[in-house]
């Protein structure tokens, strides 16, 4: 309860600090300097002449050949992503937009994302239905043709639930001042449940909660999600954002019976960073989460009790011409660095160090013919222990792929 | 065509072609405990497979019937590799000290094991206030079904109850009554109801089905066919894993290969080879047996070396825990096969955790822990110079 307070005098403040900030800034449209919070609007979108509503979409495809310790399964073709969004001017200051998508064909078809946006000011805006919690910067800026990797960051994928979205409310807004612009967001949602310390990866994993397809409708806990990212933007440096969710994700009682001895809660804090330098125009993309969790003394210490991660992207443009017909052709070099401990600490029995963590560098060619395709092969080799810290299992993958919005 | 289309295309040529020669190697055979006999058909090789999923890949969670007592959530998080287990997925059996009492005291439930965690809201157990225990690291399983297929005559063999031979070491099997759903070894020399049983750090079990079911219901909770009786509630529940998959997972156990012995023609490790024989370690740590007749090919009238003579063997006092299960007295404990013993480290994280409870974090000091009938040895080990004990460490090592 002391926590939950702290978390909301915490956006309280957030909220008066960006008020205060917007008496002395100019009043300019909130969505024109964009940042990670408004990736789900900044997509391209086909517009029709007086159709109230925009269509727009992405389709991720690629090959991948992986050999483990030796072993290869041989080649395969993976369709990952069929994503489509629907926008829609509702009214002058009310807008919708939804995406659905499609995994490995139909294995997983989920809304990612379907929310009522009420533009009050460009300070104050409110958001509701199925939002994309702001934690991190991967989870809202996930369109695969926005990256030159065909993985996804472990860090974003298996330490946070990657595409992790909830029911739930909130409000956001952007404020500015000079070359710096400061947004803020805050949700309140539907939370995490049980599966995150007992499922079937046998570690600690925030994104089997995905499992649990009723989260639209029930909140498990019955205690809501705090929600909150605060970022800061300078047109030049780039951005910086810190954000936080935490909440219950156990349920103390049922029908008025105490079906456990305490709530517990799972609380994570991460960072995000994106920049580049102009000169090179070289771009720094980077991650990093640290996940507390109250697991029972009682459990086994396969689940941990604190996670962290992060990644680091680095894509240097090396050409940029005239390619056939595309005007602004641009071959890219990149590299992805992987780290995840997914359980810190010490065995109690031993006093050593449990392990448990996967460290992976993906070297990456991408071509882009245009801003919103992207053609790429990338390479990967990771390294990942077990809990005993026994002898590396190595993987090397091998992608090529593409990814494209239509 | 612009230059930029042929060096995509180029490159992407390279990494279609190169792709399986910039991958890491495989392992060799000799540094892998994990993995299957030489021989198997097509046939056998799938059940394998499906085995080694149900052993290695299979997680228990609360909806698929773990627990709500337990002690791990998978085979494989006792077993990392195929390997010795780890403290941190310790067993504690308790019971009491004198075989003429009833041998498994226990919590109400029939069993002596200690369920040592617990699911969310459930009360882990401990053990009752002055009863003995001893703290169980989970074994190897490699080679198992080699072991299984040694008839019982061999095993009798080796015997010497009563030290007729007066060396000093008097080996006995483990006769004891095998649960209802086991099937009787068709070369088994029974003495009335009892059986030798031979699988267990106190050969508590029969075979490997006893062993595996066994398994399911103590370390994981989970209740079988064989094995209904739910560990907390010590009431008959449904089966919460199948039939086919205890199957599939004695048969993975009964085809897992033999550990590959390293280096044997390295001199320091022949002498270490002889050492051992000389000052009489293979009096109990045989090193070689002979399978009979086995409906698995590979297992048929094999010979192979597990350093292991499958009998109870009193260790002495500094092993002795108080801790009585079936008819196996405190301080005995059958000859734990020291095949693959060199590669404990990749399956307990990079460091040692020997003897029934892990206690020895190096060969030197689990020889310097035995005592009983191993006293001469241990003995004759200690009087060895630095060079000598450095051989036999090594040859141990290589096994």
């Amino acid at each position: 309860m002391c926590m939950s307070r702290k978390i909301y005098a915490a956006i309280a403040l957030m909220n008066i600090y960006v008020l205060t900030l917007s008496s002395q800034t100019s009043d300019r449209d909130s969505i024109q300097e964009s940042m990670n919070m408004d990736a789900v609007y900044d997509r391209p979108f086909l517009t029709f002449d007086k159709f109230p509503v925009n269509l727009g979409g992405y389709l991720e495809a690629n090959s991948i050949y992986s050999i483990e310790d030796g072993l290869s399964e041989g080649l395969s073709f993976q369709a990952r992503r069929l994503t489509l969004f629907v926008s829609a001017s509702i009214s002058k200051r009310i807008k919708f937009l939804t995406e659905l998508e499609f995994e490995n064909g139909t294995e997983e078809i989920a809304i990612e994302f379907a929310s009522m946006d009420i533009a009050l000011h460009p300070l104050l805006n409110l958001r509701g239905g199925i939002v994309l919690n702001p934690i991190g910067s991967f989870n809202q800026n996930h369109d695969g043709p926005k990256w030159e990797f065909v993985e996804r960051p472990d860090v974003s994928t298996n330490l946070l639930p990657a595409t992790f979205s909830n029911a739930g409310f909130g409000i956001y807004g952007k404020a500015y001042k000079g070359a710096w612009t400061l947004g803020y967001e805050a949700y309140l949602t539907n939370g995490f449940d049980t599966s995150i310390i007992d499922n079937e990866e046998e570690r600690t994993f925030l994104a089997s909660v995905k499992e649990n397809s009723s989260r639209f409708e029930e909140n498990f806990s019955g205690n809501a999600l705090i929600n909150g990212k605060f970022a800061i933007k300078h047109r030049k440096l780039g951005e910086l954002g810190i954000s936080y969710m935490g909440g219950t994700y156990n349920r103390q009682e049922v029908d008025g019976l105490q079906v456990d001895t305490k709530s517990r809660r799972v609380d994570v804090l991460a960072l995000d960073l994106n920049t580049a330098i102009k000169k090179t125009g070289t771009r720094f993309i980077g991650e990093m989460a640290y996940i507390w969790l109250d697991v029972p003394d009682t459990f086994t210490q396969q689940f941990g009790n604190r996670q962290v991660g992060f990644f680091v992207d680095i894509v240097q443009p090396v050409l940029k011409t005239e390619v056939l017909d595309w005007e602004d052709a641009v071959l890219s070099l990149s590299l992805r660095t992987d780290y995840v401990d997914y359980n810190i600490g010490n065995f109690g029995q031993t006093n050593t160090n449990i392990g448990d963590d996967l460290f992976a560098i993906t070297p990456a060619i991408s071509f882009r013919p245009t801003p919103q395709t992207v053609l790429r092969i990338n390479y990967r080799y990771q390294w990942q222990q077990d809990i005993l810290n026994n002898p590396a299992s190595r993987t090397a993958s091998w992608y090529f792929g593409f990814s494209t919005y239509f | 065509m612009p230059k930029i289309i042929y060096f995509f295309i180029s490159l992407s040529l390279i990494a279609l072609l190169g792709c399986e020669n910039l991958g890491p190697e495989e392992p060799m055979e000799f540094e892998l405990l994990d993995g299957p006999l030489d021989g198997l058909s097509v046939s056998e090789q799938q059940l394998f497979l499906a085995g080694d999923i149900a052993f290695n890949d299979d997680v228990f969670t609360v909806e698929k019937g773990l627990g709500p007592l337990f002690v791990g959530t998978s085979c494989e998080s006792c077993h990392s590799g195929d390997g010795k287990g780890h403290p941190f997925n310790q067993l504690v059996r308790f019971g009491n000290n004198n075989l003429n009492l009833p041998s498994m005291l226990s919590l109400g439930d029939g069993r002596n094991q200690i369920q040592n965690k617990a699911i969310p809201g459930f009360e882990p157990e401990t053990v009752p206030d002055g009863f003995p225990f001893s703290i169980l690291v989970a074994p190897a399983v490699t080679g198992l079904g080699l072991l299984d297929a040694v008839p019982d005559a061999d095993i009798l063999a080796l015997a010497d109850p009563s030290d007729a031979n007066q060396d000093g070491i008097s080996g006995r099997p483990h006769y004891n009554i095998p649960p209802e759903f086991t099937k009787i070894r068709n070369n088994s020399v029974p003495q009335g109801n009892n059986y030798i049983f031979r699988f267990g750090k106190k050969a508590g079990s029969y075979d490997l089905l006893h062993q595996s079911v066994s398994a399911y219901n103590q370390d994981i909770g989970i209740t079988s066919l064989y094995d209904p009786i739910d560990p907390f509630s010590g009431l008959e529940e449904d089966p919460e894993v199948s039939t086919q998959t205890l199957n599939d997972v004695v048969f993975y156990l009964k085809t897992l290969k033999a550990p590959v012995p390293r280096n044997q023609a390295d001199p320091d490790i022949i002498t270490g080879k002889e050492l051992f024989q000389s000052i009489q370690c293979a009096a109990c740590h045989t090193p070689t047996l002979t399978t009979g007749f086995s409906p698995i090919e590979s297992l048929s009238f094999k010979e192979f070396h597990p350093y292991t003579d499958l009998l109870l063997h009193d260790m002495g006092p500094e092993l002795d825990d108080g801790f009585t299960e079936g008819n196996v007295g405190t301080s005995e404990w059958r000859t734990p096969p020291l095949w693959g013993i060199g590669l404990s480290g990749n399956s307990q994280g990079g460091q040692m955790f020997l003897l029934h409870d892990g206690r020895a974090s190096s060969i030197e000091e689990a020889i310097e822990l035995h005592g009983g009938e191993a006293d001469n040895s241990k003995a004759q080990y200690l009087s060895l110079t630095p060079k000598e004990k450095s051989q036999l460490i090594k040859f141990i090592n290589s096994l």
